[in-house]
C-alpha cells in the first residue's frame, strides 16, 4: 500500500512536470490516468521493494553523488587512453562476486560498474559477475572493492537487516 | 550574470563535444567489440550528461530544465542495460573478448 501511493505521487509529479498543465479537468485525466496505471502495475504484481525501491531513496540520494564523482574520473582516464597516440589497453576479463544480500543489489552494482567506463559487466548470475575492464588500473580500481562496499551500504538498513531478503 | 552562465553552459556544450568526439575516436580505434563499449560508455555518461547540463544551463530554471534533468536520469538507468544486452548478445553468439595479458591467463570467458 505504502508502495503504491508512492509510486502514484512519483507519477503524478512526473505527469505535472511533463505536462505543466493547470487547468482542473486536465488535471483530473492526468489523476485517471495515474490511477489506471496503479491498477495495472498492480495486476502486474510488480510494485514492490523491487520495482518501487523507496527504502533506498535517501542513501541512493549519498550514493550518486559518489557515483557521479568516480564516472567523471573514470571518463578522463579512459578518454586519455584512447587519445594517447600509444593506445595503453590491457582488455581482461575479471570475475568478481558481489557481497550484496538481494537481486536488486546485485543489479545496482553490477550497473554501477557499467555505467563507469572503463569497465563493463557482461554476465550476472547470482551475485557473481564478469567485468570486461579497458585497463589493469580500472581493473585495480574495481578490485579496491570500494563500489561494492558502497552499494553493500546503500543496500542496509541502519540496523544492518535488508529488505527483501527471502 | 548572463555572461557568467553563457561561459558556464557554452564550457559544458564544449567539453561534452569533446567527450563525445573521444567516445567516437574510440570506437573507431579499440580493437574489438568489448573494448569499443568502453568508448560507447564515455558517449553515454559524461559526453550526454554535459551537453545535457550545458543546455539546463542556458534555460535556467523552467518546465524544460526539468525535463532536461529527467534525460539524465533515465539515461543512468536504460544505457549500461543497453550495454549488457549488448555484451549479453555478444557472448551468446559466441564472441569473446580479445584478451591480451598474461596476468588472467585464460583466454575463454566463456561459461
Amino acid at each position: 500500500m505504502l508502495h503504491a501511493l508512492s509510486l502514484g505521487g512519483a507519477l503524478y509529479a512526473l505527469w505535472l512536470l511533463l505536462s505543466g498543465y493547470l487547468e482542473t479537468w486536465l488535471l483530473v485525466l492526468g489523476l485517471s490516468s495515474v490511477a489506471l496505471t496503479i491498477v495495472i502495475a498492480n495486476r502486474m504484481d510488480v510494485i514492490d521493494h523491487e520495482g518501487h525501491p523507496i527504502h533506498l531513496s535517501w542513501r541512493a540520494a549519498l550514493f550518486w553523488p559518489w557515483l557521479g564523482w568516480e564516472i567523471a574520473k573514470a571518463n578522463i582516464d579512459v578518454a586519455r587512453v584512447i587519445l594517447s597516440p600509444s593506445m595503453p589497453i590491457d582488455p581482461q576479463v575479471l570475475k568478481i562476486k558481489g557481497s550484496q544480500k538481494t537481486e536488486l543489489g546485485h543489479v545496482i552494482y553490477a550497473n554501477s560498474i557499467t555505467l563507469t567506463p572503463g569497465t563493463v559487466t557482461i554476465a550476472l548470475e547470482s551475485g557473481h559477475m564478469e567485468v570486461h575492464a579497458l585497463t589493469t588500473q580500472a581493473a585495480n580500481d574495481l578490485l579496491s572493492g570500494e563500489m561494492d562496499r558502497r552499494v553493500d551500504t546503500l543496500e542496509k538498513n541502519s540496523d544492518g537487516t535488508v529488505e527483501g531478503v527471502k | 550574470m548572463e555572461l557568467v552562465t553563457d561561459i558556464l553552459s557554452w564550457g559544458l556544450l564544449l567539453g561534452g563535444s569533446g567527450f563525445l568526439l573521444t567516445g567516437g575516436i574510440g570506437l573507431l580505434r579499440l580493437p574489438d567489440l568489448f573494448s569499443r563499449m568502453h568508448g560507447s560508455g564515455i558517449i553515454d555518461t559524461l559526453g550526454a550528461v554535459m551537453i545535457l547540463t550545458g543546455l539546463m544551463v542556458q534555460e535556467g530554471f523552467s518546465l524544460i530544465s526539468v525535463k532536461l534533468a529527467l534525460m539524465v536520469l533515465f539515461l543512468m538507468f536504460t544505457s549500461p542495460t543497453t550495454t549488457h544486452a549488448l555484451a549479453r548478445s555478444a557472448l551468446n553468439e559466441g564472441l569473446l573478448p580479445k584478451i591480451f595479458n598474461k596476468r588472467q591467463g585464460k583466454k575463454s570467458s566463456k561459461t
